[in-house]
């Protein structure tokens, strides 16, 4: 196999291998209370784990630019009015018209 | 939107790490998990090997491990079953299928994870194909559309101050983690902060609710 088949492959395989880990481990029974405890805490620490590492790091390093502005201009739509849709526009908008100045 | 400009410029960055156009889409399409694949393609293009670049997209990859584990509850039906129903996780169906009991709506994730589907494999397509004819999605600000989403989601779900501060601290270990872990795991990390629930007052706010619903879960 060439070098790019073989990396398909073999992403194609870890990832199924992760995606199923979960589901299969721990699904179709129930689970006590503290496990659920535990899981209701998962989205909103993983959320903001996802928006930090995005708004406020580039690769290896913390950086702030246009995007955590826009960002953070969303985040304020989204807190006042609670729309998605409003917040991701507000965010693109803010983060293009920086690039352009 | 954002995920159909992400996968168009997936197609053109592929082939500039060697990639061929068929091989982009054939990724896409078998892979579907846009994150993993650009950090495979990165490390290709780098002039790393095949272990490094299938160990980059599996680090990048692991934060579907705790989302996987928040999700198995809600999932019926025999392990193969389960295993294929949890390949319908990416972040933003993920996110938006989490309901604010801990559990999920399924029919949500699997519909919003189709939808995203068509259009992942539909832009590498097109990007594999006339990528060269595109402009630069950073120019439009495209890179703001997920963490924003995000954050949107997240305000409108943490209602409870005990979920708001998890999330500030699952942010704090993230960022702290960013320069001294490869990408992918600050955010795996980070779900340790959802240990906060082992607490006296979590637990029991958990059995209240169970026992608001009426059933058990």
């Amino acid at each position: 196999m060439s070098t790019g088949a073989t990396v398909i492959a073999g992403c194609a395989l870890v990832t199924f291998a992760i995606k199923a880990a979960g589901p299969v481990a721990l699904g179709g029974r129930e689970l006590p209370v503290w496990f659920i405890s535990v899981v209701v805490l998962l989205a909103p620490a993983l959320l903001a784990a996802l928006v930090a590492t995005q708004a406020l790091a580039e690769g290896d390093r913390l950086a702030v630019g246009a995007d955590t502005a826009g960002v953070a201009a969303g985040g304020l739509v989204a807190w006042r009015s609670g729309s998605i849709v409003a917040c991701v526009l507000v965010a693109a908008a803010t983060t293009a018209a920086l690039r352009a100045l | 939107m954002a995920g159909g400009l992400l996968s168009l410029s997936f197609g053109v960055v592929a082939q500039e790490a060697g990639l061929s156009a068929l091989e982009a889409i054939v990724m896409s399409a078998i892979v579907y998990a846009g994150s993993a694949q650009f950090s495979a393609i990165a490390i290709l293009a780098q002039g790393g090997g095949v272990g490094a670049a299938i160990t980059a997209a599996a680090l990048m990859n692991s934060r579907f491990l705790p989302m996987g584990v928040a999700l198995a509850p809600s999932l019926r039906g025999g392990p193969l079953k389960r295993a294929l129903q949890g390949q319908a996780v990416v972040d933003a169906s993920w996110a938006l299928a989490a309901r604010p009991d801990g559990s999920f709506d399924r029919m949500l994730l699997f519909g919003s994870s189709a939808v995203q589907y068509v259009t992942w494999v539909t832009g590498t397509t097109i990007g594999a194909i006339w990528g060269e004819a595109l402009g630069n999605p950073k120019d439009l600000g495209l890179d703001a559309l997920f963490p924003a989403f995000f954050l949107a989601l997240l305000l409108n779900e943490a209602r409870s101050g005990r979920a708001r501060g998890v999330a500030a601290l699952g942010a704090l270990i993230a960022l702290a983690l960013v320069p001294v872990a490869p990408p992918g795991v600050p955010v795996l990390v980070a779900s340790v902060a959802a240990l906060a629930g082992l607490t006296r007052g979590a637990r029991e706010a958990a059995a209240q609710r169970q026992e608001a619903e009426g059933e058990p879960r």
